[in-house]
């Protein structure tokens, strides 16, 4: 039943154990998530992988490297405020490879499309494609149509690819982090997570939140203009801030401090939230990034941030340790401490 | 047990037979039932629980236990610096 | 946001704790009753800023934790045929059954749905007349009214596809059973604010007399359960045994009449099994018989439920204070929020699910552990 899976590894719920099925909660960017690609997929790829969990996958080829990323979006509802599962799919494979410090060129688009997806929903939702790679100077370059039969595909999934190259002595990824280094917000958190549930059925409420869907390659570079210091670069999606800096403080094995009262959030993401009993650092973002840097570089980066139009309510909002290493710890509005952890599943709405 | 959140009520309004409000929460806005408070009017604060709103929040009272806070140790600090103010003289 | 930050002021909370520290001269062992307020304590870091004497014991106030096993499994069972769709609280989806909890439910094709409230429910049986739409009615008295009044509204609206799980608990028949233990160390009581907000301050004033225990009514907010610890501590160190109300904005002496009307024409008190704890008599709400129709329990008839707990899980002595969660031998071993064992660690206001996600290990360096 369990063909050659080995759960040795895994801290897996007994009743998973007996009778393995994918839950909702592995694709929450959680800890379930990290579980499936470390101890499925990566183990079945064996040598023929070589992944190292940043947002990109970092390639040499001819002297050069290129930063290669593949995301696939299954959001619903399709069409949200602020945005639709197009521009999403265009800006979230931009900067996975903004992520490691590099010009994203081209994208390829692949569709899954369900029978009787009516045509003119996708079509406002390829020329949102269109806009957003133009809006961030990338080609659409390769693509691929398929279509399940009704039932079987929530209107359409999506899924991009894509590379770019990484300029000469740039160095930036998840394994980079000092103690020291200071971390830098470029803006509010927990936007998108609410603007998608402030539709989702059963969780309607009249908010004024949008997506921040964006491409933040263009930030990227004036930040990197501004100094190549810079060591880690994360745009916290799935999971939100707290599932990013946990992959940080794991990754680069240093410990992480963070005052929770400098967070960026807007007053409705905050009330959202708080209505449904979750917290904004687990929320999701789609236009936001995380810049770890040497405090010496943190005054100027904030600066050249707040500067962009993407960057206007950025923020320090703490920094590297070397004490409790792989640990992220926050520092509450109280003057007590409490532990970031990783999300596991879901974040559900809570009534307790 | 209860995460129940203020919010204010700007529109009263009915459904099915059942009083409804739309309950204004920092720019959220939430249909709430109002059926368990029926002299709850716009402008009211209350705490809602479920979609439910279940108590009329009493702004007064709120006042007052904050002006309590704001007391707490004060008098103790005064009774302190007096003293520290003998002792020095 | 307005009555909800001011609350939050760090300065006066720094106030608050100077105080509760300059009245405290002796270790005091207080329990806070409702989840919620575990929750807000272990968040924002409380116990950690209070004087050493000043134990707090968590109470059974989780309405997720305390749900009995056999429900659970019932609803596992009505949720995984085929033409229900199961709705329920977020909160529920992650509790452990005998063998599997919702979220396994549905993916292995359940149609369970997360509604933030019960009317929710309601109607989405009037847009799928073809389905049976069951509603996990579980919850204290905060959360009663709200599932009543859904009751009512199928009633009134002549829907036939509507029913609900019912499975309610109430918190003065907990905390007489608490102080009825022999085990009890429990010499104070915060009570559950919101609770309070529904069925008013009232029902305490006997439990106040009957065991000589101070009972203060407490909010949620880190400056609100702070006012209500200094409350106690103040009665306790004076060798008082009141009742008082720590959260009047919230709370008026004779509660949410309406509500209460409500609440006694659709329930009936019943005996109910806390998980983790047993029987408490008189402890639980079910439909009356005027509403049996709404019934769940009734309309699915679900089987013989062979329950099984698992055999290392303490969630019952976490329950009833006897034991902290980090002092359990499975904590952040077999048992975490990914491998839940029992209900307190999966409720985002279980204390061992607070304590693990906060970080109360014994010791930092065995987070790797839990890993």
């Amino acid at each position: 039943m369990s063909e050659g899976l080995n759960f040795e590894g895994w801290s897996c719920p007994l009743p998973l154990r007996d009778h393995p099925n994918i839950v909702m909660g592995h694709g929450g960017g959680g800890k379930l998530s990290a579980e499936l690609v470390e101890h499925l997929f990566l183990p079945a790829f064996a040598e023929a992988s070589a992944v190292d969990m940043g947002d990109a996958a970092l390639v040499a080829i001819g002297g050069a490297r290129l930063a290669f990323s593949t995301d696939s979006f299954v959001v619903r509802p399709l069409f949200f405020p602020g945005g639709n599962i197009g521009e999403l799919a265009v800006n979230g494979t931009i900067n996975d490879i903004a992520m490691r410090g590099a010009q994203p060129l081209v994208l390829s688009a692949g569709f899954i499309l369900e029978e009787g997806m009516p045509l003119d929903q996708l079509a406002a939702i390829a020329r949102s494609m269109g806009a957003a790679a133009r809006r961030a100077g990338v080609t659409l370059v390769a693509g691929d149509t398929k279509v399940v039969d009704r039932g079987h595909g929530d209107g359409v999934y999506i899924n991009t690819s894509g590379f770019g190259i990484v300029p000469e002595g740039i160095d930036i990824g998840p394994t980079r982090a000092q103690p020291g280094d200071a971390i830098i917000v470029s803006g509010t958190i927990g936007d998108h997570g609410i603007a998608i549930l402030s539709v989702r059925e059963g969780l309607e409420f009249g908010a004024t939140v949008e997506s921040d869907t964006a491409p933040l390659n263009g930030l990227v570079a004036d930040l990197l203009s501004e100094t190549r210091a810079i060591h880690v670069l994360r745009d916290p999606t799935r999971g939100g801030m707290a599932s990013t800096l946990n992959e940080i403080a794991r990754a680069s094995q240093v410990g992480i401090v963070i005052d929770e009262r400098k967070l960026p959030v807007q007053d409705a993401v905050r009330a959202a939230c708080e209505l449904l009993g979750m917290d904004p650092l687990y929320v999701a973002n789609e236009g936001k990034l995380v810049a770890i840097a040497p405090p010496a570089d943190a005054e100027r980066l904030l600066a050249r941030m707040r500067a962009h139009s993407l960057g206007r309510q950025a923020a320090i909002i703490g920094h590297v340790t070397a004490d409790h290493p792989g640990l992220v710890v926050a520092r509450t509005g109280i003057g007590g401490t409490r532990i970031v952890d990783m999300m596991v599943g879901e974040q559900l709405p809570r009534i307790c | 047990m209860c995460l129940g959140i203020p919010g204010q009520i700007k529109e009263i309004y009915d459904m099915n037979g059942i009083r409804m409000g739309k309950v204004d929460f920092n720019g959220i806005i939430k249909d709430v039932c109002l059926a368990y408070l029926p002299d709850i009017t716009v402008g009211d604060y209350t705490i809602v629980h479920v979609g439910f709103a279940i108590t009329r929040l009493d702004e007064q009272s709120a006042l007052e236990t904050l002006a309590l806070f704001q007391s707490i140790g004060l008098l103790d600090e005064e009774l302190r610096s007096d003293v520290a103010e003998e002792e020095a003289a | 946001m307005k009555y909800l930050d001011e609350y939050r002021d760090p300065d006066l909370a720094q106030r608050l704790f100077a105080e509760i520290r300059r009245i405290t001269t002796r270790p005091w062992a207080i329990m806070e009753v409702c989840g919620g307020q575990t929750h807000s304590i272990i968040r924002n870091g409380i116990d950690q800023l209070l004087p050493e004497e000043i134990e707090l014991i968590h109470g059974p106030g989780c309405p997720v934790c305390v749900t009995p096993l056999e429900i659970i499994d019932k609803a596992l069972a009505i949720a995984a045929r085929p033409n229900v769709i199961f709705c329920s609280f977020g909160d529920m989806l992650r509790v452990p059954g005998s063998a599997k909890d919702l979220f396994r439910v549905k993916s292995e094709g359940g149609d369970v749905r997360v509604v933030y409230s019960p009317l929710d429910a309601v109607r989405l049986a009037q847009q799928h007349p073809d389905r049976e739409v069951v509603f996990f009615g579980i919850g204290f008295e905060t959360t009663a009214p709200a599932n009543a009044m859904a009751v009512l509204q199928a009633h009134r609206l002549g829907l036939r596809n509507f029913s609900m799980l019912v499975s309610h608990v109430l918190v003065p028949p907990a905390i007489s059973a608490i102080m009825e233990s022999p085990t009890n160390r429990v010499q104070g009581f915060l009570a559950a604010g919101h609770v309070c907000s529904v069925m008013g301050t009232w029902q305490y004033q006997p439990l106040v007399e009957r065991y000589r225990v101070p009972i203060v009514v407490t909010g949620f907010e880190p400056l609100d359960v702070l006012e209500g610890i200094r409350r106690i501590i103040l009665q306790l160190e004076a060798g008082r045994a009141e009742l008082d109300n720590a959260y009047e904005r919230a709370v008026r002496p004779e509660g949410n009449v309406a509500a209460q009307q409500v609440l006694s024409e659709v329930f009936e008190v019943t005996d109910r099994a806390w998980r983790g704890i047993g029987v408490i008599p008189q402890s639980g709400w079910r439909l009356r018989d005027a509403y049996r129709a709404y019934d769940a329990e009734v309309r699915f008839a679900v089987g013989d439920i062979q329950t099984r707990e698992s055999p290392i899980c303490r969630s019952g002595e976490v329950l009833q204070g006897m034991l902290k969660p980090n002092q359990c031998p499975a904590f952040g071993k077999e048992c975490t929020p990914r491998t839940p064992l029992g209900a307190t660690m999966v409720s985002s206001e279980g204390a061992c699910a607070a304590y693990y996600q906060y970080g109360r290990f014994i010791k930092a360096e065995e987070v790797g552990v839990a890993r």
